[in-house]
Formats: C-alpha cells, structure tokens, sequence
C-alpha cells in the first residue's frame, strides 16, 4: 500500500473525516455558482442558465452563417442536455441532424465537412466518450494545415462536450481529458465556467480558423444562471481572466472549479488574512503564459487546481513552465490540488474531487512554507 | 417428469445458412420451472432497483432490464457455465444467470462492500468468473468478446464467447473490425445483437441504414429469432453454439426483444415511443407470461406452484434489499486500491 499512502499525502491534506454511510445519501454540491456583474457593453441581456447560453450562440451562428450545420448524438430533439432546443425547428433538418453512435464517424464526418468549407459543429454526447475519435482528432484535424503546406485546414470544425464531474457520473460520466487534448500541437482547447463566458468563448471557437474543443461543465448547464447577452459577442481565446486580484497567492483554475477557488479565496481572507489572486485560464491550448506568470512573479506562490487526475493533469504543465519562468519568484513549491490518480470512483467522488478544504490547506501550507 | 414436445414453429430468419435450429423444442418441467424462476427473479430485482433508484439510494446510471429476460434466461440454458459471456451495460440480468446472487448485485447497485464489484464499479461494471461484465462504453465489449474467443480458440478448450451488443451499438466501427477478425480467424464467437428498438431514443429505423442486424456481418451467418420467447432464444443459442464448436467461425444472432424501461432511470421512456405500443407488448408478449401460460396449457404445473415461486423470489429479494441497504459502504482505502496489481 505504499504507493496508495503517498497518493494519500501527496494533495490530500483534508482533514475531513467521512461519516459512516454518509457517501451513499445526497449531498451538498462542492461549490455555489457565482455569477458575473452584468455585461453592458454587448446589448440587451436575457436570463439563462448554461445551457441556455450555448444554444443561444448556436442560435446566432446558425443565423449568421448558412454553411453552419450541427449533428451528433440526438441533437435533433434538443440534446441530452437540451443544448440544441428549437434550432432543427428553426433551421431545418438538413441543419440539425443526428448522427448514428460512433464517435469516430462524428469526428471524421466533421473533419470532412470543416474541410469542405463548411462550419461544423460536433457534439460528443459526454467528453468521457470522445476516445474512439482521439484518432481524428488527433491525427487527422490537428494536423491537416501542417501536413497540407496550408493548402487545407479543418479550422471550421469545433467539437463541443459535457465534461467534469456531476455528483453521480461515476467513471464514465464524469471525466475531464484537457489534458489528453493539452499534448496536441494544432488544437485548440477551451473551457468556460459560465453562461457569459460559454457563449462568447464558444462563438470565438466557432469563428477560430483552428479546430477548437469546447468542453461543457455539464453540472452547471442548470445551476449557472446568468443575465446574458442575446447578441453575439466574442470573449478572445487564449487570454486567461483575473477574476480577483491579490498579493499574497495566485490561484488558477477553469470550469467548475474556478467557483471553488472564488470561495476558497474568501476563506483565505477571513481566516488567514491571506489576499489571492483568482485567474480563469479558460483557454487551455495555447494558454495565457504572460497572465499567469505576471500574476506569480507579483504574489511569488502559485496553486493550480482541477478534477482530472494530478499525473499528467494540465497543472503539471502550467507548473513546470512557472518555475522556468519565475523561479526565482517563488516563495513556496508551486501547489496542484487535483483528483487523485485513479479512475473517477463511483461511490468515493466527493472524497476524490479536490474540494475548497484541500485547497485551503494548500494555501496554509504554501504560508507557511 | 412432464416432458413435452413444443412445435412452436418458430420464426427465424437465416442469412447466409442453410438450415437453422430445430422448429421444434422440448421443454420438461424442470426446465420450464428453473426459466420461470429465472425470469422472474431477474424481474423483481429490476423492479426493486427501479424502486430504490426513485428514493434516491441507488444513485448514478442505472439501465434496468425488465421485458428482456428470456434473452439472458435462453442463453444461459443453451451455454455452459465454462464459455463465456460479456454484455454491455444493461447488464443487471446476465450478472444474475452468470451466478452472481440477488444480494451481491443490489448491494452493487447501493455502492455497499458486499456488492460484486466491491462497491466499486456500480450498475454498469458487474463480473463473475467467465463474465467479463458490464460495460459502459458502447460497442467496446465487441472487440472484447472476440478475443476471449481467441482465447478459447487458441485454448484447445471448447468454449464459445457470447458477446452483446444492442441496436445502437451495432453502427460502431469496432464492430466491424471485429466481425472480420473473428471471420479470418474462424473464433467461437458467438455475437448476438439485443435489438430492442431503440439506441436510447433514437428508433431503428432513423440510426441504421440496415435493420436487418443479423446480417450486418455480412459474410459472417446470421439468424434472427423472437427475442421474447425464452424457447426460441435458447434453440437459437443452442445451435449458434454447436456452429462454433464445430469449428465453423463466428455467427450473428439477432435478438428481437424489447425494454419496458426506459434507457435508464434518467428517461421515462414515453417520450420516443407511445404507452400503447409498451403496453401492447406487455400483454402480448411478455417472456414470463408466455412461458407461464404455455406450462399451464400443456398442464406442466399448477398456478398455486407459480404462485408459490414468486412467493420465495420475493423474499430472495426482500432479504437482498435489506442486505443492499444495510451494509456499510467500502472502506476509503479502497479508493486507491486496485489502480495496478498489489504484487510488488
């Protein structure tokens, strides 16, 4: 078990003991949403929740490009997660379309389309299945401008899919594979934590002349409501977003979990005393080195946090360029409070998931240091 | 005891075979009773995993099996416990007639220690021996069960692999590949296609360019079977499994049957199809129903023998209940365990 107990020590600093049957019964969500301040300058706003936004920017791309079709696993009706409602009513079946289930066909089709001419938009019915296409992806739409000299490209291919956990999603429901995506030169890989953000960052993926993965928070498509812009708007990819500045700690994160650190930076304020400074990386590939770097060369210690197992997870790319950068800025060793290196458990998840209580005992002992 | 010769002029359709099973079964008391009793108990289960799924203590995914019993009933009575069987994730069925008890399967479902996959795996990652579960990803079980039966094939030992797949499975590509592996290779596999109708909501007709699943091997033989009657499944298994034995390659069954749940707990089900067409096979078709009124016909029991088994199954699952619900859940070590083999 010696392998197991350095997992244990390696992040798992909770204290938090788990009461005996206490895993099985429903429990409170780890985080609480915290919506943006209005946005003013791109016109009249609406209610919406995530899902809302999405198919509020599939809305305006299908209005404004008439080469822009969307297909995949029962979109038509609307989607497993009424992200497509009303637009195969609206545009027309030769628009929406569903496709049979096979992820590898859905990409390639999609390549097909993308290099075509067409805007394609692709739906993986979970990011947990999108292996089959990992291929396509992979080898056929990262490298289609490279290996052509320019003369072809698939930028008008975006993929979209639902991704992170959920409360219940166990281990096929529940992943998050940035980071799988993070190793391959010619993507682009993009995460929102709201509706604001979902719909402009995904029109900017849209409009990208690169193939773009959007991954979908899928436990906020209800919970996350916002006041959000009818209007198409862009949000620019590859600039990461200071949410709260701070002096004493940069925390890092994207999706779901930026709404942890918003609230594990309130604790670090009221308890310790210590300010942090929350980014939204948003754009996983290529991210925003400067933002970060900037923000660690002013608070000198860096925390980077997500779902996805800590071995190979994003944080550890982000952590290895910081001490490149900034080495001699550093006041601690750079913290990643991640998953655990193990499947996402079916009955374990809100021990696995890296909580605002592991992370406020990352920033202690970072103060510490 | 009772033995009785059915005639049941089965209909089955054949592709690329000369000669299908038997048109006539034989069906003794035993037998009848032991299909019921399976049948049923697998019913209940389902049921009471629907039931305890609504009071929130089975939580996740959870892809309920109730209408499609005499499909895992008939397999099971055709094959050995030796061969081997892997399914996709409806599996809550197969795990019980692979040997796995009421008990072990709920306390799965309840994530508890007792449960057969340690609490670990849920509804959709249950295994016994010589069932390799249970699977989530769809049509990933497919290149699986063709390589067990190389396994088998290279083994010496005479055993077949049954391996399952649904309607909307059968558009994934690694079907394909597999199809042509078995076929080079001639392996005893045996693929059988649970078609009941719909890839969660999508309907057949508007996922498949070709319907007609039992010949979508192409050059691999095909049959297609009424996927209700407990019977037909089972001759059809029974001569599937001699054609392989007989070193004779892979074969394609196509099963017709049908879900009165929904695709899982999440879907009502009613949404893509009417309440007259479940309620239709209901009353026309149900497995049990069928079985149980052909043994009264024929005389083989009595409705107070009925009566009786479904007294005791309902106590199997009572009891199953009160363990699922009771047992602790896994330990937390057992998060990390597991993740590569212990051995040092």
């Amino acid at each position: 078990m010696a392998a197991a107990a350095r997992l244990f020590l390696r992040g798992a600093n909770s204290k938090l003991s788990i009461a005996p049957g206490s895993l099985g019964t429903t429990h409170a969500a780890h985080f609480t949403f915290q919506p943006d301040p209005v946005p003013s300058q791109y016109g009249p706003t609406q209610k919406m929740n995530l899902f809302q936004s999405i198919t509020s920017a599939l809305d305006n791309t299908l209005a404004s490009d008439p080469t822009a079709v969307i297909f995949g696993e029962d979109v038509a009706f609307g989607g497993v997660f009424r992200c497509t409602v009303g637009l195969r009513d609206k545009y027309g079946k030769d628009r929406v379309f569903n496709t049979p289930l096979c992820e590898q066909g859905i990409v390639g089709f999609g390549i097909g389309v993308a290099v075509a001419g067409a805007t394609a938009i692709a739906e993986i019915q979970f990011a947990d299945y999108i292996f089959p296409a990992f291929d396509q992806i992979v080898n056929e739409a990262a490298k289609y401008r490279y290996r052509s000299g320019n003369m072809f490209d698939c930028g008008n291919l975006t993929i979209r899919a639902p991704w992170g956990c959920v409360g219940h999603g166990s281990l096929y429901h529940s992943q998050s594979p940035e980071a799988f995506f993070a190793h391959c030169p010619g993507l682009k890989v993009v995460i929102p934590r709201s509706p604001i953000q979902a719909k402009g960052l995904l029109l900017s993926c849209i409009a990208d002349k690169n193939p773009c993965i959007f991954f979908e928070p899928k436990i906020l498509y209800r919970a996350a409501v916002e006041q959000v812009p009818e209007d198409p708007y862009t949000i620019p990819l590859s600039q990461a977003e200071v949410l709260q500045e701070g002096s004493d700690v940069t925390l890092v994160a994207w999706g779901t979990q930026i709404h942890v650190l918003k609230e594990v930076a309130s604790m670090a304020q009221e308890k310790l005393g210590v300010s942090c400074e929350v980014i939204d990386l948003q754009t996983i590939l290529p991210w925003d080195i400067e933002t970060v770097c900037k923000s660690v060369v002013k608070t000198g210690r860096l925390l980077i946090s997500h779902e996805a197992p800590v071995t190979g997870g994003f944080a550890s790319e982000i952590s290895s360029t910081v001490q490149e950068e900034c080495f001699l800025n550093l006041e601690a060793p750079i913290s990643r409070v991640c998953g655990y290196d193990t499947p996402f458990p079916h009955i374990f998840e809100p021990f696995y998931i890296p909580d605002k209580w592991k992370c406020f005992e990352a920033i202690k002992k970072m103060i510490n240091y | 005891q009772l033995s009785t010769a059915l005639s049941n002029c089965f209909k089955c359709d054949l592709h690329r075979l000369e000669e299908g099973p038997p048109v006539k079964a034989e069906l003794t008391r035993e037998q009848g009773l032991q299909y019921y009793r399976t049948m049923q108990t697998v019913r209940r289960m389902e049921l009471k995993a629907d039931q305890l799924y609504k009071q929130k203590i089975i939580r996740g995914f959870c892809h309920l099996y109730d209408g499609q019993e005499a499909c895992a009933a008939g397999i099971e009575a055709a094959i050995n416990p030796s061969d081997h069987l892997i399914t996709a994730y409806r599996a809550h069925g197969y795990t019980y007639t692979r040997g796995v008890s009421v008990k072990e399967i709920l306390a799965e479902l309840t994530g508890r220690r007792g449960g057969v996959a340690k609490g670990k795996g849920g509804s959709m990652h249950m295994y016994a021996p010589h069932f390799y579960g249970g699977n989530g990803i769809v049509g990933a079980q497919v290149p699986l069960g063709a390589g067990i039966a190389l396994a088998c094939q290279y083994q010496g030992n005479n055993q077949v692999c049954v391996t399952l797949y649904g309607d909307g499975a059968a558009n994934q590509g690694q079907l394909f590949e597999s199809y042509n592996m078995a076929a080079l290779w001639k392996l005893p596999c045996i693929f059988i296609c649970e078609n009941n109708k719909y890839g969660m909501g999508t309907s057949v007709e508007r996922a498949a360019a070709s319907t007609d699943y039992y010949k979508r091997g192409d050059f691999i033989p095909g049959l297609r079977v009424d996927g209700m009657d407990v019977l037909c499944v089972r001759e059809a298994a029974q001569f599937a499994a001699d054609h392989c034995r007989a070193g004779k390659g892979p074969i394609i069954m196509e099963l017709q049957t049908y879900r009165y749940h929904g695709h899982s707990m999440s879907d009502p089900g009613v949404s893509y199809r009417t309440r007259e067409e479940i309620q239709e096979v209901r009353s026309k078709s149900d497995p049990i129903s069928m079985l149980k009124e052909r043994m009264l016909s024929h005389n083989m029991a009595s409705v107070e023998e009925f009566k009786e088994i479904d007294i005791e199954i309902r106590k199997q699952v009572e009891d199953a209940t009160q363990f699922a619900t009771s047992d602790p859940e896994p330990p937390l070590e057992e998060l990390c365990n597991h993740i590569f083999s212990n051995n040092p």
